[in-house]
């Protein structure tokens, strides 16, 4: 495995259950040694100098957590603490970071009776304390609702406009859509794909459209149509290669329907990082669908 | 020096968090107060009249049976505490606190002697609060200013011997579970030595590991300071036992700590 993260970047590790993502997580951030290799973080060596890494890193997500115990605000104030940033500077930025994260009202109670969403921006407000350069996100949104990711996803975003390297896992492909500069995918603990989510779409078959038919007549006739495509006898469908735009849309169904095909339902597919992630990952070969 | 700085101020910060703890869960202290203050009631109530009588002393009964048990029960309350620790110890490496700490840029040690001191602070207190209790129901001990110093002292070494140990322990355990159960052991102890009878009442093997057990040399000194008895080489035992605990847990309890958490 050879990865490189450029400065104020968001990097996305992308992986099944067990591909290695937390486990390279603990190693750049000094939790675990490695048993071979070299990496730099922030500059620093990681096995020559894992306490200059630290000085550099955050840490948030899965393996790392909140203390319980203890409210949201003397978490916070712990970190500042541990960072030896004096009374008055720590306090003042707990309270700042209290504020950005919408927990001011849940400053005062403990840690032990957020909600999910509540725990995960503490966890991250408690590695900011530090201002660390570059932040590793162990799948920050994993059983999430959908408003709170959207809500971490805009965090993200803030943070890296800031200046502020990101290194994010991540089982969740429009995450990594969404928010990563470069993504890498990771399958059983070896990389087999790196590139930009573009680079990455460019790596499977392109868009198509799924034709769904009343009756076997009407499959093969519109097979023959268009040049003896292979179809599905059983399930009586048959994809026929599509940018998905209206007007060939119109010039498809003119065509099935000048030979009197009745087609039963359609449906338009456009490549995303599904398909890239269960074509390299060697996962069950369905593609999604996307119906229109 | 700075470095030597930030471990001090590294190790006060995770103290005020561990003392956090101890308000915010209040249960467990008093629990580990709790029990062996009853127990003292109940050795001294139900069965001191009796026991007393079999020590053969000149006054006998109840009231030569709290003055003899008091040491005991003063060990099982610093056992008590020490199986705190053994769990508190356990909850943070479990809830994975301790994985964040671990990657940050701070002294490796003050998480745990956070604990230890944190840990004393919580035993010295349970000490005062059964010796509190005791005096009330007529522990009456002989002791000037040296003495009771002396026997703070042993009781302070112990401690510190047995929150190593049990640091180490919570440590080493997989659950917070396991680590409740691994120093029960050291609860039973008082009562496999010189804590609540005389060993030479014991039959032969029993007798042999009683008079060798580390816990019978610093009861027989806490006797020998508080009561007014000849002390005499339980004193150097007791110290010896109780440095030689310390050094040796904390030795292992560090290796714990560094060693990859690979489980």
């Amino acid at each position: 495995m050879d990865l490189e993260v450029p400065e104020g970047t968001i990097f996305s590790l992308l992986g099944p259950n067990g591909a290695g993502k937390t486990t390279i997580v603990q190693i750049l951030s000094t939790l675990i040694g490695a048993d071979g290799g070299e990496a730099r973080v922030g500059g620093h060596d990681l096995a020559r100098d894992p306490a200059g890494v630290r000085t550099a890193i955050g840490v948030t997500g899965q393996f790392a957590a909140v203390d319980n115990l203890l409210t949201g605000h003397e978490n916070l104030v712990l970190m500042a603490d541990l960072h030896h940033l004096g009374k008055a500077e720590g306090r003042r930025r707990a309270a700042d970071l209290l504020e950005r994260f919408d927990l001011v009202e849940a400053g005062r109670k403990t840690a032990g009776t957020y909600s999910g969403g509540m725990r995960r921006r503490l966890d991250l407000a408690m590695c900011l304390v530090g201002e660390p350069q570059i932040i590793f996100l162990d799948e920050p949104t994993t059983g999430l609702d959908p408003r709170s990711r959207r809500t971490m996803w805009q965090i993200i975003r803030d943070l890296v406009a800031g200046g502020v390297t990101i290194f994010l896992t991540t089982q969740y492909l429009d995450e990594a859509d969404q928010l990563a500069d470069r993504i890498a995918l990771l399958d059983r603990g070896t990389l087999v794909a790196e590139g930009t989510p573009e680079e990455l779409k460019r790596l499977v078959p392109g868009g198509h459209v799924s034709l769904r038919f009343a009756a076997p007549e009407g499959v093969a006739a519109a097979a023959r149509l268009f040049g003896g495509l292979p179809y599905d006898r059983d399930e009586l469908t048959l994809q026929v290669p599509s940018d998905g735009r209206v007007a060939s849309l119109k010039v498809l169904l003119g065509a099935l329907d000048a030979e009197s095909v009745e087609v039963e339902s359609l449906a338009i597919h456009t490549p995303d990082l599904d398909d890239v992630f269960l074509a390299l990952t060697g996962g069950p070969g369905r593609p999604k669908e996307h119906a229109r | 020096m700075t470095a030597l700085r930030y471990a001090a101020t590294d190790s006060a910060t995770m103290l005020r968090r561990n003392l956090r703890h101890m308000l915010r869960y209040p249960s467990m202290t008093a629990m580990l107060v709790g029990i062996p203050v009853i127990f003292l009631l109940l050795f001294v109530y139900v069965f001191g009249g009796t026991l007393g009588n079999g020590l053969g002393g000149p006054s006998g009964g109840r009231a030569e049976y709290v003055d003899y048990v008091t040491p005991g029960i003063l060990l099982m309350s610093v056992a008590g505490t020490a199986q705190g620790t053994a769990v508190s110890v356990a909850m943070d490496m479990t809830e994975g606190i301790v994985a964040r700490f671990r990657t940050m840029a701070i002294s490796r040690a003050s998480v745990l002697t956070g604990h230890v001191v944190g840990s004393m602070i919580q035993a010295m207190l349970g000490l005062a609060v059964v010796i509190g209790v005791a005096l009330l129901i007529g522990f009456r001990p002989e002791a000037g200013p040296v003495e009771w110093a002396g026997a703070v002292g042993v009781l302070a070494l112990l401690v510190l011997a047995l929150t190593w140990l049990t640091v180490a322990l919570g440590m080493a355990s997989k659950t917070v579970e396991s680590a409740s159960n691994a120093p029960m052991p050291l609860m039973l102890l008082p009562f496999l030595g010189s804590g609540f009878v005389p060993t030479d009442s014991m039959p032969a093997g029993l007798r042999w590991f009683a008079e060798y057990q580390p816990f019978t040399p610093v009861i027989e000194t806490l006797r020998g300071l508080l009561l007014g008895g000849p002390v005499g080489d339980s004193a150097i035992q007791a110290v010896a036992w109780c440095a030689g605990i310390s050094l040796v847990c904390y030795l292992w309890a560090m290796r714990l700590y560094n060693r990859d958490p690979s489980r």
